[in-house]
Protein backbone atom coordinates (compact mmCIF):
# COMPACT_ATOMS: atom_id res chain seq x y z
CA UNK A 1 0.00 0.00 0.00
CA UNK A 2 1.20 3.51 -0.78
CA UNK A 3 2.89 5.34 2.14
CA UNK A 4 3.59 1.97 3.74
CA UNK A 5 5.63 -0.20 1.38
CA UNK A 6 8.21 2.44 0.53
CA UNK A 7 8.94 2.86 4.26
CA UNK A 8 9.71 -0.87 4.60
CA UNK A 9 12.68 -1.08 2.22
CA UNK A 10 15.16 -3.38 3.96
CA UNK A 11 18.09 -2.33 1.79
CA UNK A 12 17.70 1.31 2.77
CA UNK A 13 17.30 0.30 6.43
CA UNK A 14 20.64 -1.55 6.31
CA UNK A 15 22.35 1.46 4.73
CA UNK A 16 20.96 3.78 7.41
CA UNK A 17 22.10 1.32 10.07
CA UNK A 18 25.61 1.51 8.58
CA UNK A 19 25.43 5.28 8.85
CA UNK A 20 24.37 4.96 12.50
CA UNK A 21 27.33 2.62 13.11
CA UNK A 22 29.65 5.11 11.42
CA UNK A 23 28.40 8.01 13.56
CA UNK A 24 28.04 6.22 16.90
CA UNK A 25 31.01 6.98 19.11
CA UNK A 26 32.57 3.61 20.10
CA UNK A 27 33.75 5.16 23.37
CA UNK A 28 30.18 5.56 24.64
CA UNK A 29 26.81 3.84 24.65
CA UNK A 30 23.45 5.19 23.49
CA UNK A 31 20.21 4.18 25.21
CA UNK A 32 17.03 5.34 23.54
CA UNK A 33 13.54 4.64 24.78
CA UNK A 34 10.76 4.15 22.29
CA UNK A 35 7.83 5.22 24.43
CA UNK A 36 5.08 3.82 22.27
CA UNK A 37 4.04 0.18 21.95
CA UNK A 38 3.52 0.65 18.20
CA UNK A 39 7.25 1.29 17.89
CA UNK A 40 8.08 -1.64 20.19
CA UNK A 41 6.11 -3.85 17.85
CA UNK A 42 7.81 -2.45 14.73
CA UNK A 43 11.29 -2.82 16.26
CA UNK A 44 10.63 -6.49 17.08
CA UNK A 45 8.77 -7.34 13.92
CA UNK A 46 11.42 -5.94 11.58
CA UNK A 47 14.40 -6.97 13.71
CA UNK A 48 15.69 -3.40 13.86
CA UNK A 49 17.75 -4.09 16.97
CA UNK A 50 19.84 -6.56 15.00
CA UNK A 51 20.78 -3.84 12.53
CA UNK A 52 22.02 -1.46 15.22
CA UNK A 53 25.59 -1.42 16.50
CA UNK A 54 26.08 -3.04 19.93
CA UNK A 55 26.43 0.34 21.68
CA UNK A 56 23.07 1.68 20.44
CA UNK A 57 20.31 0.03 22.47
CA UNK A 58 16.56 0.43 22.50
CA UNK A 59 14.60 0.41 25.76
CA UNK A 60 10.94 -0.47 25.44
CA UNK A 61 8.76 2.10 27.17
CA UNK A 62 5.35 1.96 28.81
CA UNK A 63 3.29 3.27 25.88
CA UNK A 64 1.01 0.27 25.58
CA UNK A 65 -2.45 1.14 26.90
CA UNK A 66 -3.46 -2.28 28.18
CA UNK A 67 -0.02 -2.84 29.71
CA UNK A 68 -0.18 0.18 32.01
CA UNK A 69 -3.74 -0.38 33.20
CA UNK A 70 -3.55 -1.53 36.83
CA UNK A 71 -5.22 -4.81 37.80
CA UNK A 72 -7.64 -2.98 40.11
CA UNK A 73 -9.28 -1.27 37.12
CA UNK A 74 -9.79 -4.64 35.39
CA UNK A 75 -11.26 -6.04 38.62
CA UNK A 76 -13.59 -3.03 38.86
CA UNK A 77 -14.72 -3.52 35.25
CA UNK A 78 -15.35 -7.23 35.79
CA UNK A 79 -17.38 -6.50 38.94
CA UNK A 80 -19.44 -3.98 36.98
CA UNK A 81 -19.97 -6.35 34.05
CA UNK A 82 -21.27 -9.05 36.38
CA UNK A 83 -24.26 -6.84 37.24
CA UNK A 84 -27.29 -8.08 35.30
CA UNK A 85 -28.34 -4.72 33.86
CA UNK A 86 -24.88 -3.89 32.45
CA UNK A 87 -23.55 -4.34 28.92
CA UNK A 88 -19.82 -3.62 28.96
CA UNK A 89 -18.27 -2.67 25.62
CA UNK A 90 -14.52 -2.81 25.22
CA UNK A 91 -11.69 -2.85 22.69
CA UNK A 92 -10.55 -6.38 21.90
CA UNK A 93 -7.12 -6.24 23.48
CA UNK A 94 -8.59 -5.72 26.95
CA UNK A 95 -10.48 -9.01 26.87
CA UNK A 96 -7.59 -11.22 27.93
CA UNK A 97 -5.83 -8.86 30.34
CA UNK A 98 -5.45 -10.78 33.59
CA UNK A 99 -7.29 -9.42 36.63
CA UNK A 100 -6.95 -10.78 40.16
CA UNK A 101 -7.08 -14.52 40.83
CA UNK A 102 -6.84 -15.55 37.19
CA UNK A 103 -9.91 -13.57 36.15
CA UNK A 104 -10.33 -11.67 32.87
CA UNK A 105 -13.14 -10.05 30.92
CA UNK A 106 -13.11 -13.05 28.58
CA UNK A 107 -13.66 -15.44 31.49
CA UNK A 108 -16.35 -13.17 32.92
CA UNK A 109 -18.07 -13.24 29.53
CA UNK A 110 -17.89 -17.03 29.49
CA UNK A 111 -19.44 -16.98 32.95
CA UNK A 112 -22.42 -15.06 31.60
CA UNK A 113 -21.52 -11.38 31.85
CA UNK A 114 -22.70 -9.27 28.91
CA UNK A 115 -19.33 -8.10 27.59
CA UNK A 116 -19.00 -7.12 23.96
CA UNK A 117 -15.91 -6.45 21.92
CA UNK A 118 -16.12 -3.33 19.77
CA UNK A 119 -13.83 -1.86 17.10
CA UNK A 120 -14.88 1.71 17.70
CA UNK A 121 -16.77 3.87 20.19
CA UNK A 122 -19.38 4.24 17.43
CA UNK A 123 -20.17 0.53 17.78
CA UNK A 124 -20.76 0.96 21.51
CA UNK A 125 -23.04 3.88 20.78
CA UNK A 126 -25.02 1.81 18.26
CA UNK A 127 -25.51 -0.92 20.86
CA UNK A 128 -26.83 1.66 23.35
CA UNK A 129 -29.25 3.01 20.74
CA UNK A 130 -30.50 -0.42 19.72
CA UNK A 131 -30.89 -1.78 23.26
CA UNK A 132 -32.39 1.01 25.31
CA UNK A 133 -33.27 -1.36 28.16
CA UNK A 134 -29.55 -2.14 28.73
CA UNK A 135 -27.08 0.04 30.64
CA UNK A 136 -24.28 0.26 28.08
CA UNK A 137 -20.88 1.15 29.54
CA UNK A 138 -17.87 1.81 27.33
CA UNK A 139 -14.62 0.68 29.00
CA UNK A 140 -12.46 3.52 27.70
CA UNK A 141 -8.70 3.06 27.70
CA UNK A 142 -5.79 4.44 25.78
CA UNK A 143 -3.62 7.45 25.21
CA UNK A 144 -4.34 10.70 23.35
CA UNK A 145 -5.31 8.73 20.24
CA UNK A 146 -8.34 6.99 21.72
CA UNK A 147 -9.54 9.88 23.87
CA UNK A 148 -11.02 12.01 21.04
CA UNK A 149 -13.13 9.04 19.83
CA UNK A 150 -14.46 8.64 23.38
CA UNK A 151 -15.24 12.37 23.52
CA UNK A 152 -17.14 12.19 20.23
CA UNK A 153 -19.17 9.19 21.40
CA UNK A 154 -20.12 11.08 24.53
CA UNK A 155 -21.03 14.14 22.47
CA UNK A 156 -23.25 12.02 20.21
CA UNK A 157 -24.88 10.28 23.21
CA UNK A 158 -25.74 13.66 24.72
CA UNK A 159 -27.06 14.98 21.39
CA UNK A 160 -29.24 11.90 20.97
CA UNK A 161 -30.41 12.01 24.58
CA UNK A 162 -29.15 8.46 25.18
CA UNK A 163 -29.63 8.02 28.91
CA UNK A 164 -28.35 4.43 28.96
CA UNK A 165 -24.80 5.14 27.77
CA UNK A 166 -21.87 5.86 30.06
CA UNK A 167 -18.09 5.73 30.13
CA UNK A 168 -15.64 4.01 32.47
CA UNK A 169 -12.78 6.40 31.82
CA UNK A 170 -9.18 5.18 31.99
CA UNK A 171 -7.59 7.53 29.49
CA UNK A 172 -3.97 8.39 30.18
CA UNK A 173 -1.50 11.01 28.99
CA UNK A 174 1.82 10.48 27.27
CA UNK A 175 3.88 13.54 28.34
CA UNK A 176 3.08 12.97 32.03
CA UNK A 177 4.28 9.37 31.79
CA UNK A 178 7.53 10.27 30.05
CA UNK A 179 8.20 12.88 32.71
CA UNK A 180 7.42 10.31 35.39
CA UNK A 181 9.96 7.87 33.93
CA UNK A 182 12.59 10.59 34.19
CA UNK A 183 11.91 11.98 37.64
CA UNK A 184 9.49 10.03 39.83
CA UNK A 185 10.85 9.05 43.25
CA UNK A 186 9.12 5.68 42.81
CA UNK A 187 11.05 5.00 39.68
CA UNK A 188 14.24 6.16 41.33
CA UNK A 189 13.63 3.82 44.24
CA UNK A 190 12.70 0.88 42.04
CA UNK A 191 15.69 1.43 39.85
CA UNK A 192 15.93 2.93 36.44
CA UNK A 193 18.38 3.07 33.61
CA UNK A 194 20.17 5.71 31.67
CA UNK A 195 18.10 7.15 28.84
CA UNK A 196 19.84 9.36 26.29
CA UNK A 197 16.77 10.21 24.24
CA UNK A 198 13.26 9.27 23.21
CA UNK A 199 11.60 8.10 20.05
CA UNK A 200 8.31 9.99 20.36
CA UNK A 201 4.99 8.34 19.46
CA UNK A 202 3.47 8.50 15.98
CA UNK A 203 -0.31 8.47 16.27
CA UNK A 204 -0.36 10.18 19.68
CA UNK A 205 1.65 13.02 18.17
CA UNK A 206 -0.80 13.46 15.27
CA UNK A 207 -3.22 14.52 18.03
CA UNK A 208 -1.03 16.44 20.51
CA UNK A 209 1.63 17.69 18.07
CA UNK A 210 5.33 18.00 18.85
CA UNK A 211 5.01 21.00 21.15
CA UNK A 212 4.17 19.11 24.40
CA UNK A 213 7.58 17.41 24.25
CA UNK A 214 9.45 20.73 24.26
CA UNK A 215 9.11 21.08 28.02
CA UNK A 216 10.97 17.98 29.04
CA UNK A 217 13.42 18.05 26.14
CA UNK A 218 14.53 21.35 27.68
CA UNK A 219 13.94 20.57 31.34
CA UNK A 220 15.58 17.12 31.33
CA UNK A 221 17.95 17.82 28.44
CA UNK A 222 16.85 14.75 26.51
CA UNK A 223 16.39 14.75 22.75
CA UNK A 224 13.02 13.63 21.39
CA UNK A 225 12.40 12.54 17.80
CA UNK A 226 8.76 11.92 16.90
CA UNK A 227 8.70 9.03 14.42
CA UNK A 228 6.27 7.16 12.18
CA UNK A 229 5.51 3.49 12.74
CA UNK A 230 7.27 1.99 9.72
CA UNK A 231 10.75 0.47 10.08
CA UNK A 232 12.50 3.15 8.00
CA UNK A 233 10.80 5.82 10.11
CA UNK A 234 12.12 4.25 13.29
CA UNK A 235 15.66 3.74 12.07
CA UNK A 236 15.83 7.26 10.66
CA UNK A 237 14.65 8.56 14.05
CA UNK A 238 17.42 6.60 15.77
CA UNK A 239 19.95 8.17 13.40
CA UNK A 240 18.56 11.63 14.24
CA UNK A 241 18.88 10.84 17.97
CA UNK A 242 22.50 9.69 17.58
CA UNK A 243 23.29 12.93 15.75
CA UNK A 244 21.65 15.00 18.51
CA UNK A 245 23.55 13.18 21.25
CA UNK A 246 26.85 13.59 19.37
CA UNK A 247 26.20 17.30 18.91
CA UNK A 248 25.16 17.74 22.55
CA UNK A 249 21.71 18.91 21.39
CA UNK A 250 18.42 18.13 23.13
CA UNK A 251 15.76 19.25 20.73
CA UNK A 252 12.36 18.04 19.66
CA UNK A 253 12.62 16.88 16.05
CA UNK A 254 9.86 15.55 13.85
CA UNK A 255 10.61 12.62 11.57
CA UNK A 256 6.88 11.96 10.96
CA UNK A 257 6.30 15.24 9.17
CA UNK A 258 3.88 13.62 6.74
CA UNK A 259 1.25 13.37 9.49
CA UNK A 260 2.42 15.34 12.55
CA UNK A 261 2.50 19.11 12.98
CA UNK A 262 3.81 21.24 15.84
CA UNK A 263 0.33 21.95 17.20
CA UNK A 264 -1.32 18.63 16.35
CA UNK A 265 -4.99 18.07 15.69
CA UNK A 266 -6.58 21.06 17.39
CA UNK A 267 -10.10 19.90 16.58
CA UNK A 268 -9.47 16.65 18.46
CA UNK A 269 -7.85 18.52 21.35
CA UNK A 270 -10.88 20.82 21.63
CA UNK A 271 -13.29 17.87 21.77
CA UNK A 272 -11.21 16.29 24.54
CA UNK A 273 -11.04 19.55 26.50
CA UNK A 274 -14.82 19.90 26.32
CA UNK A 275 -15.50 16.62 28.08
CA UNK A 276 -12.43 15.67 30.12
CA UNK A 277 -10.32 17.15 32.89
CA UNK A 278 -7.07 16.05 34.57
CA UNK A 279 -7.04 13.58 37.43
CA UNK A 280 -4.73 14.70 40.22
CA UNK A 281 -3.32 11.21 40.32
CA UNK A 282 -3.87 7.86 38.63
CA UNK A 283 -2.15 4.53 39.10
CA UNK A 284 -0.16 3.20 36.16
CA UNK A 285 1.01 -0.34 36.18
CA UNK A 286 4.79 -0.29 36.43
CA UNK A 287 5.02 3.43 37.17
CA UNK A 288 2.90 3.73 40.31
CA UNK A 289 0.85 6.87 40.91
CA UNK A 290 1.43 9.36 38.11
CA UNK A 291 0.42 12.93 39.00
CA UNK A 292 -1.82 14.49 36.37
CA UNK A 293 -1.22 11.44 34.19
CA UNK A 294 -4.85 10.62 33.39
CA UNK A 295 -8.22 12.10 32.55
CA UNK A 296 -11.74 11.88 33.96
CA UNK A 297 -15.06 13.23 32.78
CA UNK A 298 -15.82 16.82 33.72
CA UNK A 299 -18.26 17.10 36.66
CA UNK A 300 -21.11 18.38 34.46
CA UNK A 301 -21.13 14.97 32.70
CA UNK A 302 -21.42 12.98 35.92
CA UNK A 303 -24.51 11.19 34.56
CA UNK A 304 -22.31 9.66 31.86
CA UNK A 305 -19.48 8.77 34.23
CA UNK A 306 -19.83 5.04 34.98
CA UNK A 307 -17.61 5.32 38.05
CA UNK A 308 -20.07 7.74 39.67
CA UNK A 309 -23.24 6.37 38.16
CA UNK A 310 -22.63 2.83 39.40
CA UNK A 311 -20.57 3.79 42.49
CA UNK A 312 -17.67 1.75 41.19
CA UNK A 313 -14.75 1.10 43.51
CA UNK A 314 -11.24 0.29 42.35
CA UNK A 315 -9.84 -2.39 44.65
CA UNK A 316 -6.14 -2.42 45.44
CA UNK A 317 -4.85 -5.49 43.68
CA UNK A 318 -1.40 -6.93 43.43
CA UNK A 319 0.30 -8.38 40.37
CA UNK A 320 1.49 -11.96 40.37
CA UNK A 321 4.64 -11.60 42.53
CA UNK A 322 6.83 -13.33 39.94
CA UNK A 323 5.57 -11.13 37.08
CA UNK A 324 8.16 -8.57 35.97
CA UNK A 325 5.79 -6.40 33.92
CA UNK A 326 6.42 -3.44 36.22
CA UNK A 327 10.19 -3.49 35.72
CA UNK A 328 9.82 -4.29 32.01
CA UNK A 329 7.51 -1.29 31.52
CA UNK A 330 10.17 0.98 33.00
CA UNK A 331 12.84 -0.57 30.82
CA UNK A 332 14.76 -1.90 33.83
CA UNK A 333 14.31 -5.54 32.82
CA UNK A 334 13.87 -7.37 29.56
CA UNK A 335 11.11 -9.92 28.87
CA UNK A 336 13.58 -12.82 28.93
CA UNK A 337 14.66 -11.78 32.46
CA UNK A 338 11.24 -12.81 33.78
CA UNK A 339 10.89 -16.32 35.20
CA UNK A 340 7.33 -16.56 33.87
CA UNK A 341 8.23 -15.58 30.30
CA UNK A 342 7.56 -18.36 27.86
CA UNK A 343 6.92 -20.87 30.64
CA UNK A 344 3.53 -20.23 32.23
CA UNK A 345 3.17 -16.83 30.57
CA UNK A 346 2.52 -16.84 26.82
CA UNK A 347 0.06 -14.87 24.65
CA UNK A 348 -2.41 -17.77 25.03
CA UNK A 349 -2.23 -17.70 28.83
CA UNK A 350 -0.85 -14.29 29.77
CA UNK A 351 0.04 -13.79 33.44
CA UNK A 352 0.98 -10.14 32.98
CA UNK A 353 -0.38 -7.41 30.77
CA UNK A 354 2.86 -7.04 28.74
CA UNK A 355 2.11 -10.45 27.22
CA UNK A 356 -1.44 -9.54 26.18
CA UNK A 357 -1.34 -6.79 23.60
CA UNK A 358 0.75 -7.15 20.45
CA UNK A 359 2.23 -3.81 21.52
CA UNK A 360 3.46 -5.22 24.82
CA UNK A 361 7.21 -5.79 25.15
CA UNK A 362 6.75 -9.45 26.20
CA UNK A 363 4.30 -10.32 23.43
CA UNK A 364 6.57 -8.67 20.85
CA UNK A 365 9.56 -10.60 22.17
CA UNK A 366 7.57 -13.84 22.24
CA UNK A 367 6.35 -13.42 18.67
CA UNK A 368 9.59 -12.24 17.08
CA UNK A 369 12.54 -11.62 19.38
CA UNK A 370 13.02 -15.00 21.04
CA UNK A 371 13.90 -16.64 17.73
CA UNK A 372 16.64 -14.11 17.22
CA UNK A 373 18.07 -14.83 20.62
CA UNK A 374 18.04 -18.56 19.92
CA UNK A 375 19.82 -17.99 16.59
CA UNK A 376 22.42 -15.90 18.37
CA UNK A 377 22.99 -18.59 21.00
CA UNK A 378 23.46 -21.21 18.31
CA UNK A 379 26.01 -18.95 16.62
CA UNK A 380 27.88 -18.43 19.87
CA UNK A 381 27.77 -22.18 20.50
CA UNK A 382 29.29 -22.81 17.10
CA UNK A 383 32.01 -20.27 17.68
CA UNK A 384 32.93 -21.98 20.97
CA UNK A 385 32.86 -25.43 19.41
CA UNK B 1 -18.06 9.43 7.64
CA UNK B 2 -15.92 8.08 4.82
CA UNK B 3 -15.34 4.76 3.12
CA UNK B 4 -11.70 3.72 3.28
CA UNK B 5 -9.76 0.76 2.00
CA UNK B 6 -6.99 -0.78 4.07
CA UNK B 7 -5.05 -2.69 1.47
CA UNK B 8 -8.27 -4.16 0.09
CA UNK B 9 -10.35 -4.26 3.28
CA UNK B 10 -13.16 -1.72 3.18
CA UNK B 11 -14.37 0.10 6.25
CA UNK B 12 -16.54 3.06 7.09
CA UNK B 13 -14.67 5.41 9.41
CA UNK B 14 -15.47 8.70 11.08
CA UNK B 15 -13.89 11.85 9.67
CA UNK B 16 -15.32 14.07 12.41
CA UNK B 17 -11.86 14.89 13.75
CA UNK B 18 -10.33 16.22 10.53
CA UNK B 19 -11.22 18.83 7.91
CA UNK B 20 -11.36 18.83 4.11
CA UNK B 21 -11.31 15.11 3.39
CA UNK B 22 -11.47 14.31 -0.32
CA UNK B 23 -11.70 11.04 -2.22
CA UNK B 24 -8.19 9.69 -2.76
CA UNK B 25 -6.73 11.12 0.47
CA UNK B 26 -4.60 8.86 2.66
CA UNK B 27 -5.61 8.93 6.32
CA UNK B 28 -4.04 7.91 9.61
CA UNK B 29 -6.71 5.72 11.23
CA UNK B 30 -7.16 4.78 14.85
CA UNK B 31 -10.10 2.83 16.35
CA UNK B 32 -12.44 3.81 13.53
CA UNK B 33 -11.55 7.50 13.39
CA UNK B 34 -9.27 9.40 11.04
CA UNK B 35 -6.75 11.31 13.15
CA UNK B 36 -4.73 12.97 10.40
CA UNK B 37 -4.20 13.20 6.67
CA UNK B 38 -0.94 12.11 5.07
CA UNK B 39 0.74 15.10 3.45
CA UNK B 40 2.08 13.80 0.10
CA UNK B 41 4.80 16.46 -0.17
CA UNK B 42 6.13 15.84 3.33
CA UNK B 43 5.99 12.09 2.69
CA UNK B 44 8.19 12.59 -0.39
CA UNK B 45 10.53 14.85 1.57
CA UNK B 46 10.91 12.20 4.31
CA UNK B 47 11.74 9.54 1.71
CA UNK B 48 14.33 11.85 0.17
CA UNK B 49 15.96 12.34 3.59
CA UNK B 50 15.89 8.59 4.21
CA UNK B 51 17.54 7.92 0.83
CA UNK B 52 20.14 10.60 1.54
CA UNK B 53 21.02 9.05 4.92
CA UNK B 54 21.11 5.60 3.34
CA UNK B 55 23.46 6.81 0.60
CA UNK B 56 25.83 8.16 3.27
CA UNK B 57 25.65 4.80 5.05
CA UNK B 58 26.28 2.94 1.81
CA UNK B 59 29.41 5.03 1.29
CA UNK B 60 30.54 4.59 4.90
Amino acid sequence: MKYIDEYRDGRLAKDIARQIAALADPARSYHFMEFCGGHTHAISRYGLEDLLPANVRMIHGPGCPVCVLPIGRIDAAIALAMRPEITLCTYGDLMRVPGSNGSSLLKAKAAGADIRMVYSTLDALRIAEAELEREVVFFAIGFETTTPPTALALKAAIAKGLGNFSIFCNHVLTPAAIQNILESPDVRKLGTIKIDGFVGPAHVSTVIGTEPYEFFAGEFQKPVVVAGFEPLDVIQAILMLVRQVNDGRHEVENQYIRAVTALGNEKAQAEVANFFELRESFEWRGLGEVPYGALRLRPQYVAYDAEKRFSMVTPTAKDNPACECGAILRGVKKPADCKLFGTVCTPDTPMGSCMVSSEGACAAHWTYGRFREKARQVDVGRAVA
Amino acid sequence: MAKVTLDGVSKIVSTALIDDVRPGDYLVLHVGYALAKIDPEEAERTLALIREAAAMGDAA
